[in-house]
């Protein structure tokens, strides 16, 4: 298991340096640099700042510097937050995203497998259908819509909840909720159709047919099948989160990365953007590895060597 | 086993049940009123082909059956009625006193947990034991059920087991809380006819131990004659005729007994000609599965088949038989050229070992293929005359509709279809009927060969008789020339003039069949037979 573990993570190199090279790239050909104003400055203030900057060098050399930076642990400068590093940043920023990320996650596989196996137990009944709808409306609905409602209803309206901010518990409510949902949907569908599987499956009228109790015939022998489907889903669900928070810290103004993200790519913060790519795509390529290892704990047919 | 009656009290009686499943296309009743008993220490058999209801009492009796399902009548243990009682109050009985084992090993057994922490759960259940007590417990069953290592392999998932192995551990659950009535149902179907004999004998020697009634469900009167005391045959949700064993193989009563009775393949098949020309020489065939070992990887080849040479000449079957496992598949695939294999292999003279997919088209047309599971074979979107069509589209492209629609009428009576069904779905169809549309799209090809693998192991033995006409008749019409893939060696028996024994990849044993049969040169081969054709020997025997 170490030495596949190992193995994966080398494998995951080339998959970052190509997301860098290819985003870095991009960034590039898109019009507009991060000194671009609505005045334009004088042609010697210019050019200073992108030899400050390194800017007039061909693109190339550039690349080639922000590679052997990277490799040293600097993101660079960032172009707006004067005297500021692109890691000093996004560690203020990080421990926020993360800490939102993933209580939303764990919230989205407990909800989301406890709705799931209560549908599946409930097959055709109004329970069942309830759930169904409210997966489907959790899925269809983004969540740049279900955010601000929740403020609207439960911060503005009946005034339970803070609208905004970092720091206690109860500010941490309305946002996990907002970016929670559409996981909890797609992870009650997942388990509700894996669990009616499974409680059809050989092993399960086994348990039966032995006189195990409802309650161990479920929880012991159903669900720990049904589950696995939604664990393998939880690499994808931990993209979906860090991309989702970008528009939840957006709405309930929170110190994350994510603001960073959408400010860095109007601005043309270069290595502002830079640093937030290389940041999501290390945290998604760990999280695979991460399930995949959790997989092979859960399902002894599963074996990495 | 002794002869029993019902002297020492009926433990376990169903009376007239009858289970009814509500589907899509309205009710469907799978048992229309059934009566059977029991008695103490006695083995019943349930005889009946697929469909006949037979596993469906069962599940009744012990509340398991699909949600759709509905049942009415009685069920009673010792008396008390069992069928109308709380979930609660039947978990009192299943597990403890009335147990059972199922058909598929493979998965009856739950893969996530090991098997002591599936066997402990009956334990500590009804038993209420310590965790001490429990693995103590085990270790006995374990031990009782003859599983090697016992203290070792308990701590094994199911599929590091093999498939013997996973029902003696099913078996060993069974017997946890000392049951009075065990249903087996079909408990040995999935296995190789070896471990067949070797699990009932396991059952009849713990029965005579332990004193348990048995019930088993099986639709093979080879194991009806060998292992039951008394017998219900059962035929569209209905009990035909019930009797002592003896009675019922010596005289049956009903036509349809007579009829499952009569449906052993029968015949043989003469070689042929002397001068008939060969069709192809395989030397040396090699097939390896796995990858060698790298940096961070182990070794994981596998040798399937070492160094096999065929000879196969017009018009004759060659039958390979051999154990799940032993290269049989492999082999037959590894001839057409399906899978990547070492050796020649040359057809009609030309060598087809180096060919790729575009090489080997040409040929393809002569050399067809009909697989064991005819549903899975058959792709489920399309019309069954469109899946007969389809290697005319490929291999005669030039061909007119009006031409193409008659080729696809003509094969389809040849292999005794209406032609008027061409339009209905494989879903339609019955699995025999499957299995000739499977024949007849490879036959509509007009080829030389057909590998057949396990082309009958799939269907109820009357079903099997009547492909196995339709085969030989076939052969007859068109000169085909068969190689003949099956575990079953009545089938291999009655259909091959030639017959190749492989075990672990590698020939043990081949001849012609009147010769092998009769005077089987190897201890690996007599054991094959005695399981297949003397269970009833082989059960004796071990009593003895």
């Amino acid at each position: 298991m170490l030495s596949y573990a190992l193995r994966r993570l080398f494998g995951a190199i080339p998959t970052i340096f190509i997301i860098i090279t290819a985003a870095f790239f991009m960034m590039r050909i898109a019009p507009g640099g991060p000194f671009d104003q609505e005045r334009t400055l004088e042609a010697t203030v210019m050019e200073n700042l992108n030899a400050t900057f390194g800017l007039d060098l061909p693109l190339w050399q550039q690349y080639g510097m922000y590679l052997g930076n990277l490799f040293r642990g600097d993101m660079g400068p960032s172009f707006i937050y004067r005297d500021m590093r692109v890691q000093e940043i996004l560690g203020e920023g990080l421990p926020v995203s993360v800490q939102l990320g993933l209580t939303a996650l764990i919230l989205a596989l407990v909800v989301g497998a406890a709705l799931g196996t209560l549908a599946a137990l409930r097959q055709n009944s109004s329970t069942d259908y309830t759930v169904i709808a409210v997966a489907t409306f959790g899925i269809t609905v983004p969540n740049f819509v279900v955010a601000p409602v929740l403020s609207l209803v439960f911060a503005v309206m009946l005034n339970w909840l803070p609208a905004q901010g970092w720091g206690e518990a109860r500010q941490m409510v309305l946002p996990v909720i907002a970016l929670a949902l559409p996981q909890v949907a797609i992870i009650a569908r997942l388990v509700r159709g894996a669990m009616i599987e499974a409680l059809r499956s050989d092993h399960v009228r086994t348990a039966r047919a032995y006189g195990l109790p409802a309650r161990m015939v479920v929880l012991k022998h159903a669900l720990r099948a049904a589950i696995l489907p939604a664990v393998s889903y939880l690499g994808p669900a931990a993209a979906a989160l860090l991309t989702g928070s970008i528009v939840v810290e957006q709405v309930f103004n929170l110190p994350g990365i994510g603001r960073y993200f959408v400010q860095g790519a109007l601005n043309r913060d270069y290595t502002l953007v830079m640093g937030t790519v290389v940041i999501v795509a290390v945290f998604v390529v760990v999280f695979n590895l991460i399930v995949d290892l959790l997989y092979a704990l859960l399902d002894p047919r599963v074996r990495y060597d | 086993m002794a002869e029993h009656s019902d002297q020492g009290g009926r433990i376990f009686e169903v009376d007239d049940i009858r289970v009814t499943f509500e589907t899509p296309d309205g009710q469907v009743e799978a048992v229309r009123g059934v009566s059977m008993h029991v008695g103490r220490g006695e083995t019943v058999a349930v005889v009946g082909e697929s469909g006949s209801g037979k596993s469906q009492i069962m599940m009744a009796a012990m509340g398991l059956l699909a949600s759709n399902g509905r049942a009415e009548g009685a069920v009673r243990y010792r008396g008390r009625d069992i069928l109308n009682v709380s979930v609660d109050d039947l978990n009192k009985l299943r597990g403890r006193k009335i147990t059972m084992i199922f058909q598929e090993p493979m998965t009856s057994l739950d893969p996530l947990y090991t098997i002591e922490d599936q066997l402990s759960e009956p334990l500590r259940v009804h038993g209420a034991m310590s965790r001490q007590a429990a693995r103590a417990r085990i270790l006995e069953l374990l031990t009782l059920v003859q599983i090697p290592n016992a203290a070792e392999r308990m701590r094994a998932y199911p599929h590091e087991l093999s498939g013997g192995q996973r029902q003696r551990v099913m078996i060993a659950m069974a017997l946890a809380n000392d049951p009075e009535l065990l249903i087996a149902d079909e408990p040995t179907t999935a296995l190789d006819v070896t471990i067949q004999a070797e699990i009932l004998q396991l059952l009849a020697e713990l029965q005579s131990r332990i004193g348990m009634s048995i019930l088993f469900i099986t639709h093979d009167l080879g194991i009806v004659e060998a292992f039951a005391d008394r017998v219900y045959v059962m035929n569209k949700g209905l009990v035909e005729e019930d009797g002592p064993t003896a009675r019922l193989f010596a005289a049956p009563r009903t036509d349809y007994t007579r009829m499952l009775l009569a449906a052993e393949p029968e015949g043989t098949k003469a070689p042929p000609p002397e001068g008939a020309p060969a069709l192809m020489e395989a030397r040396d065939v090699r097939v390896t599965f796995g990858r060698g070992p790298g940096l961070f990887r182990r070794d994981t080849r596998l040798e399937a088949v070492r160094g096999i040479d065929v000879t196969l000449r017009q018009g004759q079957t060659l039958g390979i038989v051999g154990e799940s496992g032993s290269g049989k598949s492999t082999l037959g695939r590894a001839l057409l050229r399906m899978i990547p294999s070492e050796g020649q292999v040359a057809w009609l003279g030309d060598r087809i070992d180096g060919l790729g997919t575009e090489g080997m088209r040409p040929y393809r047309k002569g050399l067809q293929m009909v697989f064991q599971d005819p549903y899975g074979s058959l792709s489920p979107r399309l019309t069954c005359g469109e899946i007969v069509a389809e290697g005319l589209l490929v291999h005669e492209p030039g061909l007119d509709g009006k031409v193409r629609t008659a080729r696809v009428s003509e094969a389809l009576r040849d292999v005794g279809l209406d032609p008027a069904m061409r339009n209905r779905f494989p879903h339609e169809f019955s699995g025999g009927q499957r299995q000739r549309i499977a024949i007849a799209r490879a036959l509509i090809l007009r080829p030389k060969l057909i590998v057949l693998d396990e082309p009958t192991s799939a269907l109820d033995r009357s079903v099997q008789k009547q492909v196995i006409e339709l085969l030989r008749r076939l052969q007859r019409e068109n000169d085909l020339t068969y190689i003949f893939i099956s575990h079953d060696l009545a089938v291999v028996r009655a259909l091959s003039d030639y017959v190749m024994v492989m075990k672990d990849g590698a020939v043990v044993e081949e001849g012609p069949t009147g010769e092998l049969f009769d005077r089987p040169a190897t201890d690996y081969t007599r054991a094959l037979m005695r399981a297949a054709f003397d269970l009833r020997g082989l059960l004796a025997d071990k009593a003895a």
